[in-house]
Formats: structure tokens, C-alpha cells, sequence
């Protein structure tokens, strides 16, 4: 059985009351993703073993009031160390990894009494749009099997989309909690930069990753974002910010005076009609619950992708050069001299994208072009966070689309680096400034019945106004009452 | 043709902190390998830097005993290469913003003072170790992140022998800051030197070449001076110096080509995203200027004029901070300074060298030092007795009980010296008789009579006059 | 600045990286870094004199540790993950390479 139609505080609710027990909802996570993950390829390992005897401790101890988390599945994306269960990041150089400490936010989850159920699958290093970039399966989109889920985190947002868990992680550089949640009809937030420690996290770009959650429903993330949020000694960009209970005054949320400003890029005709129209729809929606709506120009937006595949790619290839197969991880066999263990390890380790980026930053930072271009995209990054900056200075939010289009086929772009980067173009402008944003249901295409996401973005450290705004149009639509059929079932 | 040299100089320092530059790991020499490693040392993936506080106020500290200028606004960053002791494959350390720059010290060769500049320093972290054996290598991690400071000259050298005074001055400097032991022949100095002639009288400096990691400031002497002729040789003979990096060779007192793969040296610098940047308030600038121990130029013109030291002894006192300290503390427990330096640069300086210790692992103690001195300055004990009085205290023993319990104080009373004299006098009248008729020799022979008498313990001082007196009453 | 990235730019950067590009993956990578780095070009239509380069968006500044020091106790388990070691080290191929040796 599925976790559709429930929440987090319901079954809270019945595990202090008694009618459920941890080990009841453990069991329900594992069932339906056996039911689901044939078809959806969800997961790259299961916790059952270490999940169910947490379950049963947590069951024999009881559940207090307070305890909102525990005894709750949740899913953790594979980019993410988990103390005691192998951590991959989907490649094959980390086959087998054994972590020996948990990241952070796992801590804090584990602390809250959460429970792991297993690690979901991603696009290698969280590099990719699809999640076809991983070294071990091609995760399916649960609305068409034929779809891919987005990515990077499209391992967590397929399994919560199909009802496997209520909530999962997800890692998002430049649009990978937002864009998967999209493609999958689910709520993404992808925190503000500092918000959430990274320690633990396996870095793709250190100045744009951020932890965040896919969930069903907007309630659910912002319990869920409490937990995890929070300044952390071991990683010094994380902000010493106070974390507000976002989901306390959500039942009091209103749109009425709510400023929007919608870029005329994020509802351009570059996007998909049917996207666009259910964006457009959305906005409609808020503006007949009192929100006014302001379209503004943000000029650098197109060049966003360029700036941020040359910045990220840059930090990433620096990043990857720990994975050289000499103090763990895969190691080339029947190597040579030294150089072989690194060339080969990593030649035989990496799959293409991640080479290709590596390739990529590699070159921006190499002498001679560090000017031409990391430096010069560091430049274009002031000037895309100031055009954020100053239109956050009069209105509450920017909305727009998530992305241009809906779920696209497996296998149709993956061989097109350059068009599947550019399906990032309505997301990566929010991560080179930091900023927190959403993704929710909107709506689904009239065309594919696949479904849109709308894209909320909102001021540093003022996620309380994303989830106040997400909340109400989840509360006055029925968008989130649709499931996937999964092919047939349910 | 005549040559101009040119001198650079880039020495690491490493920071004698608790704990190492970007991790919690403990910063300790001699321990198991890989023992003080955790996952940041190690380079595992989702680690990330902390920055310790304590390598910032060392830095800035060296910063200010360097003259230097302290860089308020400062980032850090990644230097990318491979290599099996660097575990993230980047090195964290500061290229942009260097923690200091434009600092100088003062030197003098041959009489001859000269400033030397520094063109600015920077704080990173030192690399593990690598050992060797036939066809694998072997990576501890033990010293992966410890703090170093790197400091790095103008190009205003121009000998061997300036080179080494630099070194030098540099050495006493830093290490009377207190942060580091800065010993090159066990790594907590390492100088890495670069060399280039070019004919006297000409602008353009010429090719250069590196030597690395030599460790003892004799080898950067005997390189900088074999390197410097074989530039010469090398442009004499009509050929060019090739830009390189070259080992030095202790045996053979040469240079030589190391081995090295071409193209590796794009380190592809740029700032470090995990490590918000910095900016140094002059509050802890003054803080840590109000910390500063105070430096040996400072403490050598004190004991010149103050104290009346020669400028010789103040210059021996002042070559490391532990024995200026403990100069300073023995004076200060009112021991002589003539008296206590001469101690220190004589038998307490042979007994470290004879037993190969540093001062602050003998139980010695400016108290006591200074106590032993009082008790030659008062008669109680002889020079020769101090010699064995020092054998007690440098072994942690009180000079004035030791004295006692080991008969070493002198007899110096007179009710108790008279009566030795007057029976030393009765049985030896032909010895006054020969000093009445003016031969000096009597005397001497008297006083050793004397003293065999009491076993070498009278007082000389004290037997000389009250033997003249009774002489003169005869 | 090159505009076009060749098969031997590929290479260089591909030597800086430690990877290596066999004949076909070269044939292959090349033309796609080819079209990327054209994408990159475009930046150099943006005027940014003047704009100060934005590294990271962290609002954080003074983030320091006090300087204490903790053993970790992992040793052995970061051992265990290793792919060769002997009595406690890390083990490699022998490094032949000397320029590199030690601190930077
Ligand atoms: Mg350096
Ligand atoms: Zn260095």
C-alpha cells in the first residue's frame, strides 16, 4: 500500500495513538516498493535489515508528542553518506563505498527518529537533468514509464511520486530537487544556500549544492526542512541563522497582497505552450486570491546555463580529483606505475558526463582561459544574483516555470549535452545566487497529461514566504490529489 | 664577463598548533602512521575545511614579526595537482590574498647590514609523507594538514652568504614568536631556493633554477654557491641555463637534474568555496601585537645598554628565545648578568651540546642558575666549587643546599681562618723571614700551606688579607 | 583566446585531469566540448567591467574553529577502505616523480 493521501503529522498521529506501529509503516515502505521499483528503478540499495530494528526500537520506546519524525520512512539520495550503508553517488568509482560517518542532515533525521528505507538513485555526482547518467540503472518517470524522472534527484522523486516514501532527499546545484520534482508532480525545495549543512554531502559545486526535500505535499517539506536545517560546526557555510517552524503558520497563509514578479524569460515562448499555459493558469490563480503580479526583465538570464556550467563544472572538477583510486573507492586492475592508477582508475571509473564536465572545468581553470572564462562567469554571476536582488527588493517572490517542458523520452537527449544542459535554464539562475525556491504542482499538459511545476523563488532566508505561497495554491487547487497510475496500477 | 646574482628564497614554516589547519586532527610528530587522520586528512568524499583560528593568529603574528603588512580582507585557495600525499588533490592555501605581504629583516655579512624584503606570506597546509622501497610507495597521512606558513622573498639576494644570513634571521624571528620550533633538520623549516645570474650591469634577470627541500642551512650554502658556478659555466661555455628543478646532492656537494614529467605545473588556482572569507578587524591585529614576545634585535640592544653585555654575548644569548627567556628570568632572580650569560654561553651551552638536549628539557632553572651566581658573588662558594655546584643544579638541585650537603662552601671566617694561619706561620719561620727580605714567592707558598690546610675550602680573598696582616704584624 | 578546443587541446586538458580519451572517445568528446565552450563564448557579450567577481553566494564571513585537537579514532576503518596498504600505510606504486615530493 502507497503513502498517498496521508501526511506526516496523520501518521504521527497514529503511531503516538497506537493504531500504527514504526514497524507497520516500514514494512508498508518496503511492500510498495517492491510493488513499484521493478518498473521505476528507484532505489540503488535498501536499508531493510538496519530499518526494521530501528522500527522495532523505536516502536518499544513509543512515539511521544513531540516526536514528529519518528518512526517515519524517508529516503536518502545516494550523494548522501550513510554510516554503514554503501554510498555510490551512481559510480562506479564509489562502488562498494563504505562511509565511515553519516552526513549531517542523515544525523539529524537519524536523531529525530526518521528512518532510512534506502539510498535512490541520481544522475552520477548529481550530473545530469534525467538521471540516465547514473553508472547503475535508468530510473523511470512513475506518470510514463517511458519518461525520464528529471534529475539529478529523480531517484527520490520517483519513489515519492509513486508512494514508496513521504519524503526524500534530494541535492540541488543547479535544478536538481526542482527540476525532478516537476517532472513528477511533487513539491521540491532546494533551501537557501547555507540553510542546510553539506557535510556529508558528496560535492558536485561547493558554492551551489544544497540539501533539500521531495515530498507529496508542501506541509510535509517544510516539517521536514526544519529538521535538517540549522548552522553545523563542520561546515563553514553554514549560515548562523535562526530556523523558523515553517509549517506552524502555514493553516494562516494568504496570497492577499502576496507582490509577484513573473520574468518575462520564465513565461517566454521558448517554452513548451502547454507548459506555459498551465504556468500562466497558475498565476491566474493567485492573482483571483489577491496576489498582484508584476512581469519584470531579468536580461542575464540567458546567460545563466553558459555561467554556470563553466563555475559549477570548474568547482566539480576540482572536487572530483579526490577519486583517484588510491585511499578508497575503485582502483584499475593490473595497473602499472602510479600514473596508471589515476588515469586509469578515473578513466574506467567515470562515466562520460562526469568526464565531460571534469573536461569542462578543467579547461576554464587551466592557464590562460581562467580569465576568458571562470572569472568572467564569476563576473556574469554578480550581475544574475543582482538582477534577483533587485527585484526581490519590491516584491515577495518570483514565479515562473520550472522548466520548459515536461518529462521528456528516455534516451532522447542524452547523446545532446548541449540541449539537456539547456534544460536547466529556468533553474540554474537561482543557485548562482543562492536563493531558496520551489517547485509545486501546477498542473499537467493538456498534450502528454504529464505534469508542470510551477517555480517559486523567494528572498535569503525567507523560505517561510515560499512555503506560505506554495501552501495556499495547494490548498485552494486539486493538482496534488493525482497520482500515477505506474502503468496501470493503482 | 662578470655575473650578478639573484637570490629568491620560499621557506615553510610549520606552526606548532594542537590541532592542523582545516581539521580537528591533533597536530603530533612520532606517532603510528595514519594515527592522526580522520576523514577531512584523509580526503573522504562530503568532508569539508574548518578553519583553525589559532593558524590565523600565528600568521598574522608572523606578519608583524616580519614587518609585514596584515591583509584585512583575505579568502583562500585551491592549488589542483596529483600527487599520493595529497589526498584531496588540491592544496588549500592563499594566492590572491596572501595573509601578509611586504614584510622585511634585517641582515648583516661581512659587516655590513642589508635589509631583505619578503615579498609576502602565506598560510596552507603541509602534504603526508611518502617513503619508498624498490617498486612501492608508501603515503602516512600523520602530517596531511598541518599548518605551514610559507614565506617568500624579494629578489634581493645576492650570495650564498646572504641567503643563509636571511635564513637566519628569519629562523631567530619566528621562532621568538613562540609559533613554531622552526628546526630544519627536523622539517619544521624547509627552504626551497631559486638561483639566476645575469652579467653585471644588465637589467633582465636570467633563467632560474629551483632546488627543493634542503635541510641544513651549510647545504643551501653549498648549493647556492655549486649552482651559482655552474651557471657560470654553463653561459661561459656559450650555452644556456635551462629552467629546472634541480636536487641538491650532499655527498658530492653538486646539483642534479631530478626527474620530473613535463606539463604538470598548471595548477588551475581559484578561490576556495568551502571557506567563507575573512576580514581581520584591527582590534585582534592589536590583540595579537600586544601578545608578540619581544624580538632579539629589541632584547640585544637591552642587554648591550642595559645590562653591559658585550654585543658578542648578547648576539649568542639571543639565538634562541628559550635562552633569552631564560637569561631574562635568571637576571631577574637577581643573578648577575655578566655572571649568569657567562654561565649560559659556557658550561650551560657545553652541556647541552654534550648531552644533545635543548635548555627546556634539563631541569635547570633561572632560580637556581641565578642562586649559584649570587653565592660566587657573596664568597660563599669558589668558581672551582661552582663548577660542581653546577653539576647539581642543572641536575634540578638547590645551589645553596647542594653547596652544603656536598661540603662545597667556603671557610671564610676569620675566628675560624685565624687560628689555621697562626699555626701555618709558627711552623714556617724561614718563609716569613724570606718575605721580610722581600721575596713575593713566600706569600704564595704560605697560601697553599694554607689551603692544604683546609682542604682547598678557605677563601682566597679572605686568607690573603688577614695573611698579610699577620706578615706585616710580625 | 581559442574559440575552438582541437583534438590536442583535448588531450592537454585531458592529461591535466588524469583522464585518458582513446581514439574513438576523442572523436566522440571533442566535437561536444567543441560546442559547450562555443556556448561559453557567449559571455564575452556581457559587459562586466567594473563587476567584481561572486565566488560563492555565502553571506558568512570569520568562520573560524578554536584550535583543539581531537584523534579521530578512524584509522582503522579508513584503512579498511583503502585498496592496498601495508602495516598501517597506504600503498602505491612506486612514485618516480620527484618534483612533486612534499609541500607546495
Ligand atoms: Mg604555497
Ligand atoms: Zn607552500
Amino acid at each position: 500500500m502507497s503513502f498517498y493521501n496521508t501526511s506526516i503529522s496523520e501518521l504521527h498521529q497514529q503511531l503516538v495513538n497506537g493504531d500504527v506501529s514504526a514497524t507497520d509503516l516500514v514494512k508498508r515502505a518496503f511492500d510498495r516498493i517492491e510493488e513499484t521499483d521493478d518498473k521505476l528503478q528507484a532505489f540503488l540499495a535498501l536499508n531493510k535489515e538496519a530499518a526494521l530494528k530501528r522500527a522495532a526500537e523505536i516502536d518499544k520506546a513509543g512515539v511521544a508528542d513531540d516526536q514528529l519524525l519518528a518512526g517515519i520512512p524517508l529516503a536518502v539520495k545516494d550523494n548522501i553518506l550513510t554510516k554503514g550503508l554503501t554510498t555510490t553517488a551512481a559510480s562506479k568509482i564509489l562502488e562498494n563505498f563504505n562511509p565511515v560517518y553519516d552526513a549531517t542532515v542523515v544525523e539529524k533525521i537519524k536523531q529525530a527518529g526518521a528512518i532510512n528505507v534506502g539510498k535512490t538513485n541520481l544522475d552520477e555526482f548529481a550530473m545530469g537533468s534525467s538521471t540516465e547518467n547514473s553508472a547503475f540503472k535508468t530510473t523511470h518517470n512513475p506518470w510514463n514509464l517511458t519518461r525520464v524522472p528529471g534529475g539529478s534527484s529523480g531517484g527520490s522523486a520517483a519513489a515519492v511520486a509513486a508512494g514508496d516514501v513521504l519524503g526524500a532527499f534530494g541535492t540541488d546545484t543547479g535544478g536538481s530537487i526542482r527540476m525532478p520534482a516537476s517532472f513528477n508532480g511533487i513539491v521540491g525545495m532546494k533551501p537557501t544556500y547555507g540553510r542546510v549543512s553539506r557535510w556529508g554531502v558528496i560535492a558536485f559545486g561547493s558554492s551551489f549544492d544544497q540539501v533539500g526535500w521531495l515530498t507529496k505535499s508542501v506541509k510535509d517539506n517544510a516539517i521536514l526542512m526544519q529538521a535538517i536545517s540549522g548552522l553545523d560546526k563542520h561546515d563553514m557555510t553554514s549560515a548562523n541563522k535562526e530556523v523558523p517552524n515553517w509549517a506552524a503558520s502555514l493553516d494562516n497563509a494568504s496570497v492577499k497582497g502576496l507582490r509577484i514578479a513573473v520574468p518575462e524569460e520564465y513565461v517566454s515562448d521558448k517554452l513548451d505552450p502547454d507548459v506555459r499555459e498551465v504556468v500562466e493558469a497558475a498565476l491566474k490563480h493567485y492573482e483571483s486570491l489577491g496576489a498582484t503580479i508584476d512581469t519584470v526583465k531579468m536580461p542575464h538570464t540567458k546567460y545563466g546555463v553558459p555561467a554556470y556550467y563553466i563555475l559549477a563544472s570548474s568547482e566539480a572538477s576540482s572536487n572530483l580529483q579526490r577519486y583517484d583510486g588510491i585511499r578508497y573507492g575503485f582502483r584499475a586492475k593490473d595497473v602499472k606505475n602510479l600514473d596508471d592508477v589515476y588515469v586509469r582508475s578515473r578513466t574506467e571509473g567515470f562515466g562520460e558526463e562526469v568526464k565531460r564536465r571534469i573536461m569542462l572545468g578543467t579547461f576554464s581553470l587551466s592557464a590562460g582561459f581562467y580569465d576568458a572564462y571562470f572569472n568572467k562567469a564569476a563576473k556574469v554571476r554578480r550581475l544574475m544574483a543582482n538582477d534577483f536582488f533587485n527585484v526581490l527588493k519590491d516584491h515577495d517572490v518570483i514565479m515562473g516555470a520550472t522548466g520548459a517542458t515536461t518529462a521528456f523520452e528516455i534516451g532522447s537527449e542524452v547523446d545532446d549535452p548541449t540541449k539537456m544542459y539547456f534544460n536547466d535554464t529556468l533553474t540554474v539562475p537561482v543557485n548562482m545566487a543562492g536563493l531558496p525556491a520551489m517547485s509545486i504542482p501546477a498542473g499537467f499538459s493538456k498534450k502528454d497529461g504529464m505534469p508542470v511545476g510551477l517555480q517559486i523563488i523567494g528572498k535569503q532566508f525567507d523560505e517561510q514566504t515560499l512555503y506560505n505561497t506554495a501552501y495556499v495554491f495547494e490548498q485552494t487547487t486539486d493538482v496534488h490529489k493525482r497520482n500515477p497510475k505506474l502503468g496501470g496500477q493503482d | 664577463m662578470n655575473f650578478q646574482t639573484t637570490i629568491g628564497l620560499e621557506v615553510h614554516v610549520e606552526l606548532k598548533t594542537k590541532s592542523k589547519i582545516y581539521s580537528p586532527s591533533p597536530v603530533e610528530y612520532g606517532d603510528e602512521p595514519n594515527l592522526n587522520t580522520n576523514v577531512i586528512d584523509w580526503g573522504y568524499p562530503g568532508t569539508l575545511p574548518t578553519l583553525n583560528k589559532g593558524v590565523v593568529r600565528d600568521g598574522i603574528m608572523a606578519g608583524l614579526a616580519l614587518h609585514a603588512n596584515i591583509t584585512h580582507k583575505m579568502h583562500f585557495d585551491r592549488k589542483n595537482y596529483f600527487y599520493p600525499d595529497n589526498p584531496k588533490a588540491y592544496q588549500i592555501t592563499q594566492s590572491d590574498t596572501p595573509i601578509a605581504t611586504d614584510g622585511w629583516v634585517e641582515i648583516e655579512v661581512k659587516g655590513k647590514k642589508k635589509k631583505i624584503g619578503i615579498a609576502e606570506m602565506h598560510i596552507e597546509e603541509d602534504a603526508g609523507k611518502n617513503t619508498h622501497t624498490g617498486k612501492y610507495s608508501y603515503v602516512d597521512l600523520n602530517r596531511q594538514g598541518t599548518p605551514l606558513i610559507e614565506i617568500v622573498s624579494k629578489p634581493d639576494i645576492s650570495s650564498a652568504d646572504e641567503a643563509v644570513a636571511y635564513l637566519e634571521a628569519l629562523r631567530q624571528r619566528i621562532q621568538f614568536t613562540g609559533i613554531s620550533d622552526v628546526k630544519m633538520e627536523e622539517g619544521s623549516m624547509r627552504v626551497d631556493t631559486n638561483i639566476s645570474i645575469h652579467p653585471f650591469g644588465t637589467d633582465k634577470l636570467g633563467t632560474r633554477t629551483e632546488m627543493k627541500n634542503i635541510n641544513s642551512f651549510n647545504f643551501v650554502k653549498n648549493a647556492l654557491e655549486y649552482e651559482e658556478k655552474r651557471q657560470q659555466q654553463v653561459i661561459l661555455s656559450g650555452h644556456s641555463v635551462t629552467q629546472e628543478t634541480r636536487r641538491y646532492d650532499e655527498p658530492t656537494k653538486t646539483t642534479k637534474e631530478m626527474r620530473s614529467k613535463e606539463g604538470s605545473d598548471d595548477y588551475r588556482y581559484f578561490p576556495e568555496p568551502d571557506i567563507p572569507p575573512l576580514d581581520v578587524s584591527d582590534d585582534w591585529i592589536n590583540e595579537i601585537k600586544a601578545d608578540m614576545p619581544e624580538m632579539p634585535n629589541s632584547r640585544r640592544e637591552r642587554y648591550v645598554n642595559d645590562l653591559g653585555l658585550s654585543k658578542y654575548d648578547a648576539e649568542v644569548l639571543t639565538q634562541t628565545k628559550e635562552m633569552s627567556d631564560f637569561f631574562d628570568a635568571a637576571v631577574k632572580e637577581g643573578g648577575d648578568p655578566k655572571r649568569v650569560a657567562n654561565y649560559l654561553m659556557n658550561d650551560v651551552n657545553s652541556y647541552l651540546n654534550d648531552q644533545q638536549v635543548d635548555l627546556q628539557d634539563t631541569k635547570l632553572t633561572p632560580a637556581h642558575l641565578a642562586g649559584m651566581v649570587k653565592l660566587i658573588t657573596d664568597g660563599t662558594i669558589s668558581s672551582k666549587m661552582a663548577k660542581k655546584v653546577f653539576k647539581g643544579i642543572i641536575a634540578g638541585e638547590d645551589p645553596a643546599e647542594y653547596a652544603k650537603s656536598h661540603n662545597l662552601v667556603q671557610l671564610s671566617d676569620p675566628a675560624q681562618l685565624q687560628p689555621i694561619i697562626d699555626d701555618v706561620l709558627a711552623n714556617n719561620q724561614q718563609s716569613i723571614e724570606d718575605f721580610k727580605n722581600g721575596k713575593d714567592r713566600a706569600v704564595g707558598y704560605l697560601v697553599g700551606q694554607i689551603m692544604k690546610q683546609t682542604r682547598g675550602k678557605a677563601n682566597p680573598q679572605v686568607v690573603n688579607k688577614l695573611l698579610m696582616k699577620s706578615l706585616n704584624a710580625k | 583566446m581559442a574559440e575552438k578546443i582541437d583534438r590536442q587541446e583535448v588531450q592537454h586538458v585531458a592529461n591535466l585531469a588524469k583522464l585518458s580519451f582513446d581514439d574513438q572517445a576523442l572523436s566522440k568528446i571533442t566535437p561536444q566540448l567543441e560546442e559547450i565552450i562555443g556556448l561559453f563564448t557567449d559571455l564575452q557579450k556581457v559587459d562586466t567591467d567594473g563587476v567584481e567577481p561572486m565566488y560563492s553566494p555565502t553571506t558568512e564571513v570569520n568562520v573560524m574553529r578554536e584550535d583543539k585537537g581531537i584523534r579521530s579514532n578512524q584509522r582503522e576503518a579508513l584503512l579498511k577502505n583503502a585498496p592496498d596498504t601495508q602495516d598501517g600505510l597506504i600503498k602505491v606504486p612506486a612514485i618516480i616523480d620527484e618534483s612533486e615530493d612534499g609541500d607546495k
